[in-house]
């Protein structure tokens, strides 16, 4: 099938100054892609130049098939839900959704019959006749998806849209907008800063940072082999661990020795047939180190650590240890008998470990 | 001793809040006085007779209430060698402002529109230029916009003074629309677009339906500027396109032998009445459109 949304070699400058470098990617019908990165890595950027709001200053752009390089916004088959709703204040709910095909000279007849179709759809009949002013943030947040829903567009676009909304009703939403996802089968591009949106929300991920595109991939992809420090550094959190190690190679399999706060260097053995150099940081993410005996495998192995803070989070237990100079967050079990200035012997899971060039910071396994 | 001394320091705090309230009053009061006795004198005087100003004092009340002045002042007073009165000017001046405020106010929130929402290359500087405008003393004007209106075929008539008019309230009213337009979010526009709506249609379905309250300071302050010109009025008319201000002034120098005071009253009265009703009827919006915050979606 041809893709729904195909980008090439797309830049965007402002003036001199390069906003998005070299941007290649390419969605097919029914994906929901995540753009996700820290504020000022061109997400939002990116997303206007989707949506035609920005011109873009290289590159081509194709939507359904369709050259859309140069197409204004309107005419691109696509519907937007935009970071502070953007409602029209002085328009009820009502007039809110049906602005767009009132524009575009739709029949009265059909405008009715979407309408009450998207507000059932979205549960917001009781409030058509209202004005944005009157309706809490999370209505909005539905009316504004309403208006987008409505026009049955080819893609829709999603600017930040939970931002702007508490944490118990940005999760209640992230789960409406993923059921959506799911009965309508839309293709969308989604903006975020929030890591666990993308992971919970994507069905495919784009991590940016500075305007350059560092990983695409699924979630289990970007979270399981990161290609860069920053990738491994940005998705996850408690972060993952990253710590610089020394490898030696011993036959097929690899020793890699870190430096160990209160003793020698903890030597663990990788099994995997590796090449690496004799520096490295190795990435570990927390929940996969536990406290010996509670994890099992051909890879785990077991190293007494000091350790400095004891973290209760309810259904998980984080403790702190300084390895190889860094502080070091593993996730044991909420009943452990952990104490903070003891030693405690931690199972690594090595056969997870990621390993990053120390000065480039690329993956190298 | 001191649950009795209590009690009493406080009635005289009480006593001495109250004395100066009352201080305050007589004060705010008199200031008030001031200000409203050039008003009382000219009502007062506008409803005396010839004689009875001659005789009596200044600030008294009329004897015989008379609206003999005001009737001379509006249809029969003379300006130069036409004695019709101020009414055949009073309508040039409402054929010149009606006009005038509509067509800068609406060329104004355009402006507004364009320099606020639909950043192009340039538009702080053309924003900047125009600005300028609103410093420039009218004085410099005269002389080009005098060739100009001649140019175009306008001179001394009333398209040439709502031409004037228009051109010269544009940088207050640009500046207006643009102040008030840079607080809505830009994503409204962006949110319009996608819809599928244009340029225009954005102006007219979105942004004029919320700018009530800047639409009436807008009027208010291009209405008084507009009816309260006296020099591009004096400069660019003719006999018969006069504005009211031109006409009171004639009145008011033209008098031959004795000067008639109640009429040049009343005549000042009604060339004022109309910037005052404006205010009093969307004075209230003035302060709170001046105030007015950014659009909450």
């Amino acid at each position: 099938m041809a893709p729904i949304l195909d980008i090439k070699n797309l830049y965007k400058n402002y003036g001199a100054t390069e906003i998005l470098k070299d941007i290649n990617i390419s969605i097919e019908p029914g994906d929901f892609l995540v753009l996700v990165g820290p504020s000022g890595c061109g997400k939002s950027t990116l997303l206007n130049c989707i949506a035609g709001l920005e011109p873009i200053s290289g590159g081509t752009l194709s939507i359904g098939g369709k050259d859309m390089t140069h197409v204004s916004p309107k005419d691109r088959d696509i519907a937007m839900v935009f970071q502070s709703y953007a409602l029209y204040p002085t328009m009820s709910v009502a007039k809110n959704i049906t602005f767009g095909m009132k524009v575009r000279g739709v029949d009265q007849a059909t405008q009715d019959a979407k309408l009450k179709e998207v507000a059932s759809l979205l549960q917001i009949e009781p409030l058509l006749n209202r004005r944005p002013s009157q309706l809490s943030g999370g209505q909005r947040q539905r009316v504004a998806m309403g208006r987008a829903l409505v026009r049955d567009p080819k893609l829709f676009l999603f600017d930040e849209p939970l931002s702007n909304l508490d944490a118990k009703l940005r999760v209640e939403m992230r789960t409406e907008i993923k059921k959506l996802h799911q009965t309508l089968d839309a293709s969308i591009v989604y903006v975020t800063h929030d890591q666990i949106e993308a992971m919970t929300l994507a069905t495919k991920i784009v991590v940016l940072k500075g305007g350059v595109v560092q990983q695409i991939g699924t979630p289990a992809e970007i979270y399981n082999r990161p290609a860069n420090l920053f990738v491994a550094d940005f998705m996850g959190s408690p972060a993952m661990n990253l710590i610089p190690a020394r490898v030696q190679r011993n036959g097929t399999s690899t020793q890699v020795a870190i430096a160990r706060a209160g003793g020698d260097p903890i030597v663990l053995t990788d099994t995997r047939d590796l090449h690496l150099p004799e520096e490295v940081i190795l990435g570990l993410r927390p929940e996969d180190i536990a406290e010996a005996g509670f994890r099992a495998g051909a890879g785990v192995q077991e190293a007494a650590c000091l350790v400095d803070m004891v973290e209760p989070a309810g259904a998980d237990t984080y403790v702190v240890s300084e390895l190889g100079g860094k502080q070091v967050t593993a996730r044991l079990h909420a009943e452990t008998s952990a104490q903070a200035g003891q030693m405690l012997n931690l199972a690594f899971d090595m056969s997870k470990v990621s390993y990053f060039a120390k000065d480039t910071g690329e993956r190298l396994n | 001793m001191t649950d009795l001394s209590m009690p009493r320091t406080r009635a005289q705090g009480t006593a001495g809040k109250t004395a100066l309230r009352w201080l305050l009053y007589v004060l705010l009061g008199l200031f008030a006085l001031y200000y409203l006795m050039p008003l009382f004198v000219m009502v007062t005087t506008s409803l005396k007779s010839l004689e009875e100003i001659r005789t009596g004092s200044l600030i008294a009340l009329p004897r015989d209430v008379t609206l003999e002045a005001w009737k001379t002042a509006w249809s029969s007073a003379c300006t130069g060698i036409q004695c019709e009165g101020l009414r055949p000017y009073f309508w040039n001046s409402v054929l010149i402002a009606v006009p005038a405020v509509i067509l800068s106010t609406l060329l104004g929130a355009l402006n507004g529109y364009v320099v606020a929402q639909w950043r192009f290359r340039g538009a702080n500087i053309i924003f900047s230029l125009m600005l300028f405008g609103c410093f420039i003393p009218f004085q410099v004007v005269l002389l080009p916009m005098a060739r100009l209106l001649g140019l175009m075929g306008l001179a001394g008539t009333i398209p040439g003074l709502i031409f004037v008019h228009v051109i010269y309230g544009l940088g207050f009213t640009t500046l207006f629309f643009r102040n008030y337009y840079v607080t809505i979010p830009a994503e409204l526009t962006k949110a319009a677009r996608v819809d599928g709506a244009g340029f225009l249609r954005i102006f007219w379905s979105i942004f004029l339906p919320l700018s009530l309250p800047i639409v009436v300071v807008t009027v208010i302050w291009q209405f008084t500027q507009i009816w309260n010109d006296f020099l591009f009025g004096v400069s660019f008319s003719q006999a018969g396109t006069q504005p009211v201000t031109v006409a009171l002034n004639n009145i008011v120098n033209s008098t031959t032998g004795v000067k008639e005071y109640n009429v040049d009253m009343a005549a000042a009265i009604i060339a004022g009445l109309p910037t005052l009703l404006v205010y009093v009827v969307a004075g209230k919006y003035f302060i709170r459109g001046l105030t007015a915050g950014s659009v909450k979606g």
